[in-house]
């Protein structure tokens, strides 16, 4: 039987296994929704931003391990989806896209609700098509979900126009192979990378391995504990690498980098072999790369080529799959037990903690975070967006299982926090998924609460407000001169009354004793909660190693006021 | 990452469809690459084309563009040639001055280069010239004083020359295009994670 090219869209999907998707319709991707009607098989979830939807896709890709589906129309709704795509490529998700365009004969001619989408979302996808005759329709869509899962995962976005979507037909069939000449990704890593890689581990005094995202990605959360302790080697994840390894496991120290833990950062300083799994040597935990762990060679493991030898020179490159490569490698590393370096990084632990709460009338942020992880004993994911909030989760939060902590990382994308969370929670709907939030990321997808309503996704949002953009009002006190323009919010909606007006349970925080009760109610009140936490406005995030800077001048403590310059 | 700023030819062998150029360019754009020249056509096989691409950098930049041209989809294999046995041409339009007095002058000076007159008006003739760059280079700067009108050149096309070893063509190994060749391994000297990589001490 001949299909039309929306009914082929849906039958693709079916193909490849989606059974939700996050989307807005709009007049050129209409006759898409009009088969999605037929296909029930389908869950489609209503947002109220386009934003939303590729940022749920986001969420819900991590927590599933399935690629994420999102739908817009042409225009605005296709540019809508421009943020969350690119944070989807920063951090390696498989995403897949579908855009409705324009009909043929109108594009190139400034049509109505007409963009180039494939243009515009060119340096931000791992591949796009605008697909222009109803046969391309299905091996594109394979070729999509294909290229969006395997390798360094990323985005694809599908483009349609609306005619190629309702007026043509022809017989669904379903290629049984993609053919993608150009695309091969690497699998099993060459024997010699890995003897070498093996040397220089096995001779190594002083090794850290650097865990990555791609440790979670290639699910080689096993190969990485047992490489970890086969060889009693300290692990340090990064931002997006949290997870990889239970936080509160005995080689585990924490995150490096900018706002890292202290003692991490001083590892990395000490270090003679850095084991760098899955992980790009991004500028946050870099520092100045001449100043980075300047007394190591550097074994770099990744799937992508591109990343070898791109930021930080490798003494021993390895291509390719990372658990693959962890299994090629395991056999090869000795035991070890590095006795007296392990007994060196409890001391670097010892000496450079994490601070000290303010001991202050008013609630700093960081209890909040230390009392959730304490209540959720580290078994909920936390979606966080960025900023002081995303940072506090990440010094204070305890993870767990793999992919439990949700972040916009390399884009750093304020308010992915509340959409990625629903996602979240659609794809482990099992698991207690919160959304910590500043009040300023909060208020950029806030309403797509409607959605978490409308669809009873449970989440509970926990909102750090401190009535200013923390992070750069941060920056504005270190190294703005205190000028604090344009990041004081004063006129913030009352977010208790915002829940009641969304028919959701609000609950307002003001002081210590409060929050372990608030947070209980928040975990016994079925469906969203939000929960308001009123935190220390003025409170900053430390350690801090100022951008392009080493671990040499890193700010453990708030720098101490010279005089006449007090904060106000 | 050294230092030594150069000149450096790729060879890409690419899908044959729209959009293909503009990713290419998009690439070198975003990451701030420096394309010296560029040359696209048809290869010797159906959907696929050939690109040549002159790029100014250093060793560290040139890895990188490799790499980067490497990962996107629709390139098929990448190599850089520079340090190869290759055989390198460009072919160049000339437009120059030249009228009944020194005309004389210039025909003798193309026949020197064994280059072509291929137009000749009242007051101006047009040259065509194939070669190393050097050459073109050398024509230039002796037809200069008669006054360039107009100059077009193609950029340059290279290509490996047959080797010892029995590899003859970067192309070698897709024989199985048209289907799909799958199996993991990198497909060109690009992604073997290069051995000039671990040269830091």
């Amino acid at each position: 039987m001949e299909l039309t090219g929306a009914e082929i869209v849906c039958e693709s999907l079916l193909k490849e296994g989606v059974d939700v998707m996050f989307g807005l319709p709009g007049g050129a991707v209409l006759p898409l929704y009009g088969a999605l009607a037929k296909y029930p098989a389908i869950r489609h979830v209503l947002v109220r931003h386009e934003q939303a939807a590729v940022m749920a896709a986001d969420g819900y890709a991590r927590t599933s391990g399935k690629v994420g589906v999102c739908s817009a129309t042409s225009g605005p709704g296709a540019t809508n989806l421009v943020t969350g795509i690119a944070s989807a490529m920063m951090d390696s998700i498989p995403i897949v896209a579908i855009t409705g365009q324009v009909p043929r004969a109108a594009i190139g001619r400034d049509a109505f609700q007409e963009t180039d989408v494939t243009g515009i979302t060119l340096p931000i996808t791992k591949h796009n098509y605008l697909v222009m005759n109803v046969e391309d329709i299905a091996p594109a869509i394979k070729e999509a979900f294909h290229i969006a899962r395997t390798g360094r995962p990323g985005p694809v976005l599908v483009d349609i126009p609306k005619d190629v979507l309702l007026d043509e037909r022809t017989e669904f069939v379903w290629p049984d192979k993609v053919h993608l000449p150009g695309y091969n990704p690497p699998g099993e890593a060459p024997q010699e990378q890995i003897d070498r890689a093996a040397e220089l581990i096995n001779q190594a005094e002083r090794p850290v391995i650097l865990a990555g995202h791609g440790v979670l990605i290639s699910r080689a959360y096993d190969e990485l504990r047992l490489l970890a302790e086969k060889a009693q080697i300290p692990v340090i994840t990064t931002l997006l690498g949290i997870s990889s390894l239970p936080t509160d496991h005995y080689l585990n120290i924490g995150m490096p980098g900018m706002h890292g833990h202290a003692y991490a950062s001083w590892t990395i300083d000490k270090a003679d072999l850095l084991i760098s799994l899955g992980m790009r040597f991004d500028d946050r935990v870099t520092g100045r790369v001449k100043d980075f762990a300047p007394n190591a060679k550097v074994v770099h493991v990744d799937i992508d080529a591109s990343e070898l030898n791109k930021n930080v020179k490798a003494d021993a490159p390895v291509l390719g799959d990372l658990k693959v490569v962890l299994n090629q490698l395991l056999p090869k590393v000795e035991t070890n037990v590095h006795l007296e370096w392990i007994k060196h990084v409890d001391t670097l632990r010892a000496e450079h903690p994490l601070n000290e709460l303010p001991d202050s009338q008013e609630l700093p942020p960081q209890y909040v975070l230390t009392q959730l992880a304490r209540a959720t004993r580290g078994e909920s994911i936390v979606v966080t967006g960025v900023g002081q909030h995303q940072m506090w989760a990440a010094q204070y939060c305890n993870f767990q299982e793999p992919n439990t902590l949700i972040t916009s990382g390399g884009l750093g994308s304020m308010g992915f926090e509340v959409p990625a969370a629903l996602g979240a929670k659609m794809g482990r709907p099992d698991k207690t998924v919160w959304s910590v939030a500043g009040d300023g990321g909060f208020q950029m997808t806030l309403c797509d609460l409607a959605t978490a309503v409308e669809n009873n996704i449970d989440v509970k949002f926990a909102i750090l407000n401190n009535g200013v953009l923390g992070m750069v009002h941060q920056w504005q006190e270190l190294f703005y001169e205190k000028d604090y323009f344009s990041t004081v919010y004063s006129g913030n909606p009352d977010f208790v009354k915002l829940a009641e007006a969304y028919g959701i349970a609000g609950i307002r925080v003001n002081k210590r004793e409060e929050v372990e009760g608030a947070i209980q109610q928040a975990l016994e009140t079925p469906g969203p909660v939000i929960v308001d936490f009123v935190v220390k406005p003025d409170e900053n995030v430390y350690p801090m190693i100022p951008a392009g800077e080493s671990v040499n001048e890193m700010l453990e403590q708030p720098p101490v006021e010279t005089s006449g310059e007090k904060a106000v | 990452m050294s230092t030594n700023s150069d000149l450096h030819t790729i060879v890409a062998l690419v899908e044959d469809r729209p959009g293909v150029l503009t990713r290419i360019a998009s690439m070198f754009r975003r990451r701030g690459f420096n394309i010296a020249s560029l040359a696209v056509g048809k290869s010797e096989q159906a959907g696929l084309s050939r690109m040549t691409f002159v790029v100014e950098g250093d060793e560290y930049t040139v890895n990188q563009v490799t790499k980067q041209l490497d990962k996107l989809i629709d390139v098929i294999r990448v190599t850089d040639i520079t340090t190869q046995e290759i055989v390198a041409r460009e072919l160049a339009l000339i437009k120059v001055h030249a009228n009944t007095a020194n005309r004389g002058e210039v025909i003798q000076i193309v026949q020197l280069f064994r280059a072509n007159i291929v137009d000749v008006g009242a007051q101006s003739v047009v040259i065509e010239i194939t070669g190393e760059e050097d050459k073109i280079n050398a024509l230039h700067d002796l037809l200069e004083p008669f006054g360039i009108i107009e100059m077009l050149r193609t950029g340059l096309v290279a290509m490996v020359r047959g080797q010892s070893d029995g590899r003859t063509s970067d192309s070698v190994g897709l024989e199985a295009y048209g289907q799909s060749s799958n199996g993991h391994g990198g497909h060109s000297s690009v992604t073997e994670a290069s051995p000039n990589a671990a040269k830091q001490d």
